[in-house]
């Protein structure tokens, strides 16, 4: 496309004019939205904005105050806990899963179509079912009791030790079926002549997965992990729905103190600066990926 | 003369990659001309661009004398047919014919006329109403031929159009393209890899590699006289035999010798002067060494002793062993050999090539 | 299996006659048991009584009058069926702000997500197909940006889109929350319909413009009819996805415009009155019915809508 301009030849802005014409909303959408609104976001996170943004520059003040909130503290306490546990269980679960239905078995169609229904759900159906049946008077808890175990004992969303566990119950209702299907297309996605040879080779099953399909498996557990990690990052609906936060504070994370800071307590350069913290934990996750994908990619090849 | 596509130092870049580097070519008015090579070649970026798909960095093109560079490709003039057919699956094969003609909107009446006409040429009458997943591979790449012929264009181009077929397929519609040419009498670009096609089809054959035209000749030149070391290794099957040698005098005429054997050149006809003592190759197809009883009287004689015999019907392959060379001859499918039988050779220096070692020319 | 592999090697059987008939013959014996097999079914039938548990439970304390509810327990079926708390649900039951029950909420979803799942599909798929097929210079660009934008997190953008849809007057309306669900919708859609278009041949794309049509005539005229079962798959995204928002609905939106997801939200955790349990679960059912039916309908496109949403995450 260089070289020097010749006879004949047409502007080259009007070349594909209809091309870019159609794509004016891709372009509005990703530069003045996604770009300049990031950017918007990340500069007024210096200021000391209240009630309505303003340009007025207090430098690391609104950070500082962040990190010296017990709230936030403990959103991020929450969030690490609820992340590591819904990473290691959703993977674990999701593979399980999915390995069983690569048996060649029956109803798969069924067992899948089971496992996946809670994914169509929103996260406010999700946390509302889930806050019914941890209800301590007429939940599991007080059936279990009635069956004769009086002593039994749990009551996640009333405690504020271990709340943040009654979510990831729900969470991983929630969002196991998804690992489960990513995993469960990665084993369909590699060679019946590999379990084959395994087979010939008198290798066991067990064996077969733990040195041979996980390690080919690695670009899916790769997305998996990512598509997990930052849909925890996000997590909102289902706090507000289950717990609405509490008890107390208990079970705050992140993504809830900046909605609340922005348009509840109008307090903008602390929402602002919290969730440009959360861009920054996003971007720890997807750039090493990216660059495992993207900027690796050739060298593995 | 008179010519229909005229491609002046075009040249095509992908950022820093010149896929096409300052090429130059003349089509003549109803010419049928192949461009021949491996995949990569650039012979089909070079077909994209005279479409008018592909943006040139540099140079220009004419078709029928007119400057098209910039043109879109519907107002070039052309008509393409593609390897993988390219119908549009989800109409019928009528109106596939038509979609280009109702694009320009063209009249109704118009419209059937040509699309009759071209399903006539073409025997695909019964056809009409079907759509393309209902249709043979042959089939398809009639519909594409004639999705072409409706245009009623000065050039037809023909990318690797035979290429999704099975042989058999593929040399019966080759018959078929070649007599559409001679009732048509339209230019029409070829691009294939497949040297058969090539020299059945073609009035001449321009051989690419890495963007660059090696030859442009008729076939019986390209395949008789290649002009380089590659065009000669990559026409014919098998191979032209080489030897690594160099050139000497014996006699006060030209020799070549390769592994102390010394080959006459009695015969050859050379392109610049055979000096002594030159680094070069010797070239010489399967079918120009004559095995024992088909020497002619006063020929050259070498001793060669058969490897491996390969019998193939009408041909029979015998791969010798020859002053450590490993070369193929090409005898009658009735004669046949045991290997480590000895057998004695002549080169007909007459059908030969020698080539410059170093530049790779053609002596 | 067994018997098919000795058909295979019909060469060795004459040699090998006689160790054949002495040995094992014909198919191989079947197993219906085996330990593996209960091992299989046993582990993926508890997991999916866990996975249909809370669906199971919220059914049953639908259609339980609230007395039964504080006697007996969650799981036991109800002695006596009453719909009384759907109906209750659907138009009586209270937010805190009204007591018209979750209809409304109903009906603001329904305004939402059909507009946004059409307008968002048509700019995507024009978005891929541009990508995809006519390449202007700057367009990956673009693109790279959209992609990236897919994984920061909402609410860094939230606020500035607040401004710009105040600016334009369109903040709390409707129409405003359309624009926000066609914005966050078009990188995972954008990208759908761009691998899609990249999958078709591009010699058809080709064939086109040699046949003279346009950027629309090649649109509308060849990839669109193509594209139909895509075009399936990421209404099923979007339906789905737009439906069970929940943070966008309460940011961009006044009360009388609230999705049906802040509604019910607002009814189950408002904290006036006695708490209604059964009319709770009968909302959750209500507001989750769209979604399922869509599921349920759909199928597998479902799976592969949502394998192609995962790279958003």
């Amino acid at each position: 496309m260089t070289g020097h301009a010749q006879a004949g030849r047409p502007n080259r802005l009007l070349r594909n004019l209809n091309a870019k014409i159609a794509s004016i909303p891709m372009m509005l959408t990703a530069v003045v939205i996604f770009l300049g609104g990031t950017l918007w976001t990340v500069l007024y996170s210096f200021t000391n904005s209240k009630l309505l943004p303003r340009l007025k520059f207090v430098g690391l003040e609104q950070y500082e105050r962040l990190w010296s909130t017990p709230r936030w503290l403990m959103s991020i306490e929450n969030l690490a806990v609820f992340g590591v546990f819904s990473l290691v269980f959703s993977l674990l679960i999701g593979f399980v899963l999915a390995a069983l239905m690569d048996q060649k078995i029956r109803f798969e169609n069924t067992f899948r179509t089971i496992f996946l229904y809670p994914f169509a759900l929103s996260f406010i159906v999700t946390g509302l079912v889930w806050q019914w049946l941890l209800n301590p008077e007429f939940g599991i808890q007080s059936v279990v009791r009635s069956l004769g175990w009086t002593s039994f004992d749990f009551n996640p969303l009333y405690n504020q030790e271990i709340v943040i566990y009654g979510i990831l119950i729900a969470a991983l209702w929630q969002g196991t079926g998804l690992v489960m299907c990513l995993m469960l297309a990665g084993l369909r996605g590699i060679d019946e002549d590999i379990w084959k040879a395994a087979r010939v080779d008198g290798i066991p099953t067990w064996r077969t997965y733990v040195f041979i399909i996980i390690p080919m498996m690695r670009p899916v557990f790769i997305t998996t992990l990512v598509i997990i990690a930052s849909g925890i990052v996000r997590v909102y609906d289902l706090v507000v729905a289950q717990t609405s936060g509490g008890p107390g504070i208990a079970s705050e994370v992140p993504a809830k103190y900046v909605y609340d800071y922005m348009f509840l307590a109008q307090n903008l350069g602390q929402g602002f600066a919290a969730s440009t913290m959360m861009l920054l934990a996003v971007a720890i996750i997807i750039v090493p990926w990216a660059y495992l994908e993207f900027g690796g990619g050739r060298k593995r090849v | 003369m008179n010519s229909s596509v005229s491609i002046k130092d075009l040249s095509l870049s992908f950022g820093a990659v010149n896929v096409l580097e300052n090429l130059n070519l003349e089509i003549r008015d109803g010419e049928f001309l192949v461009l021949l090579g491996s995949s990569g070649c650039g012979k089909s970026t070079l077909l994209n661009c005279i479409a008018g798909l592909l943006d040139i960095s540099e140079g220009q093109v004419f078709i029928k004398g007119k400057n098209v560079t910039w043109e879109e490709p519907k107002d070039r003039g052309i008509g393409m047919v593609f390897q993988s057919y390219a119908l549009y699956p989800q109409m019928t094969v009528e109106k596939n014919l038509s979609f280009g003609l109702k694009v320009a909107k063209t009249p109704q009446a118009e419209i059937d006329k040509r699309v009759a006409r071209a399903a006539e040429i073409l025997q695909i009458q019964p056809l009409l109403k079907r759509k393309p997943s209902e249709l043979s591979g042959g089939q398809r790449q009639r519909v594409a031929i004639g999705r072409a012929l409706v245009r009623d264009v000065d050039v037809f181009l023909f990318d690797e159009p035979l290429s999704n077929l099975d042989a058999k397929l593929r040399s019966e519609l080759r018959v078929e393209i070649k007599r559409l040419h001679q009732s048509l009498k339209n230019t029409m670009i070829y691009v294939t890899h497949d040297q058969i096609e090539a020299l059945t089809l073609a009035d001449r054959i321009a051989i690419m590699k890495n963007g660059v035209i090696q030859q442009l000749d008729d076939p019986i030149a390209i395949y008789n006289a290649p002009r380089n070391l590659f065009v000669a290794g990559f026409i014919g099957s098998p191979s032209m035999n080489f030897l690594n040698g160099e050139l000497a005098a014996r006699d006060g005429k030209p020799v070549f010798v390769a592994n102390g054997v010394t080959f006459g050149l009695d015969g050859y006809d050379a392109d610049g002067t055979l000096k002594a003592g030159r680094k070069a190759v010797l070239g010489v197809r399967p079918e120009h060494i004559k095995v024992n009883e088909d020497i002619a009287a006063g020929s050259e004689i070498h001793d060669a002793i058969v490897d491996i015999e390969e019998p193939m019907g009408a041909d029979n392959l015998l791969w010798l062993k020859h002053a450590g060379h490993t070369m193929s001859v090409r005898i009658n499918g009735s004669r046949r050999f045991q290997p480590g039988t000895a057998v004695k050779l002549a080169f007909d220096m007459t059908m030969a090539s020698v080539f410059d070692a170093e530049t790779e020319l053609r002596i | 299996m067994s018997d098919r592999t000795i058909q295979a090697r019909p060469a060795a059987a004459a040699g090998a006659l006689v160790a054949t008939l002495s040995g094992p013959s014909g198919a191989k014996p079947k197993r219906r048991l085996s330990g593996r097999n209960i091992m299989i079914y046993g582990t993926l039938f508890v997991a999916a009584a866990y996975y249909l548990l809370p669906l199971y439970v919220m059914v049953v304390t639908s259609l339980k009058g609230m007395p039964e509810i504080r006697l007996g327990n969650i799981f036991s079926p109800p002695l006596e069926i009453t719909f009384e708390p759907w109906v209750k649900a659907w138009s009586s039951a209270c937010t805190g702000l009204n007591c018209d029950g979750l209809s409304r909420g109903f009906w603001n979803s329904v305004r939402i997500t059909i507009p946004s799942t059409i307008i968002s599909i048509m700019i995507a798929s024009i978005n891929g197909y541009a990508l995809s097929n006519w390449r202007f210079k700057g367009a990956d660009f673009f693109f790279t940006i959209l992609i990236v934008g897919a994984f920061i997190p909402y609410q860094v953008m939230i606020y500035p889109i607040v401004i710009v849809l105040r600016e334009i007057g369109l903040y709390g309306s409707l129409s405003g929350l359309v624009i926000v669900h066609t914005i966050f919708g078009m990188p995972i859609l954008t990208l759908l319909f761009r691998n899609y278009f990249a999958s078709l041949p591009e010699e058809l794309f080709k064939a086109a413009r040699i046949d003279g049509a346009g950027f629309w005539a090649i649109y509308f005229r060849i990839m669109l009819p193509m594209a139909l079962p895509i075009f399936v798959v990421a209404m099923i995204l979007q339906i789905t996805g737009i439906w069970n928002d929940f943070l966008f609905g309460v940011v961009f939106t006044r009360p009388e415009y609230y999705p049906m997801t802040v509604q019910l939200n607002n009814i189950v955790n408002s904290v006036q009155g006695v708490k209604e349990y059964n009319v709770n679960m009968a909302a959750t059912i209500l507001t989750g019915a769209v979604p399922l039916l869509v599921y349920f309908i759909s199928g597998r496109l479902f799976v592969r809508g949502i394998a192609a949403g995962a790279v958003k995450g």
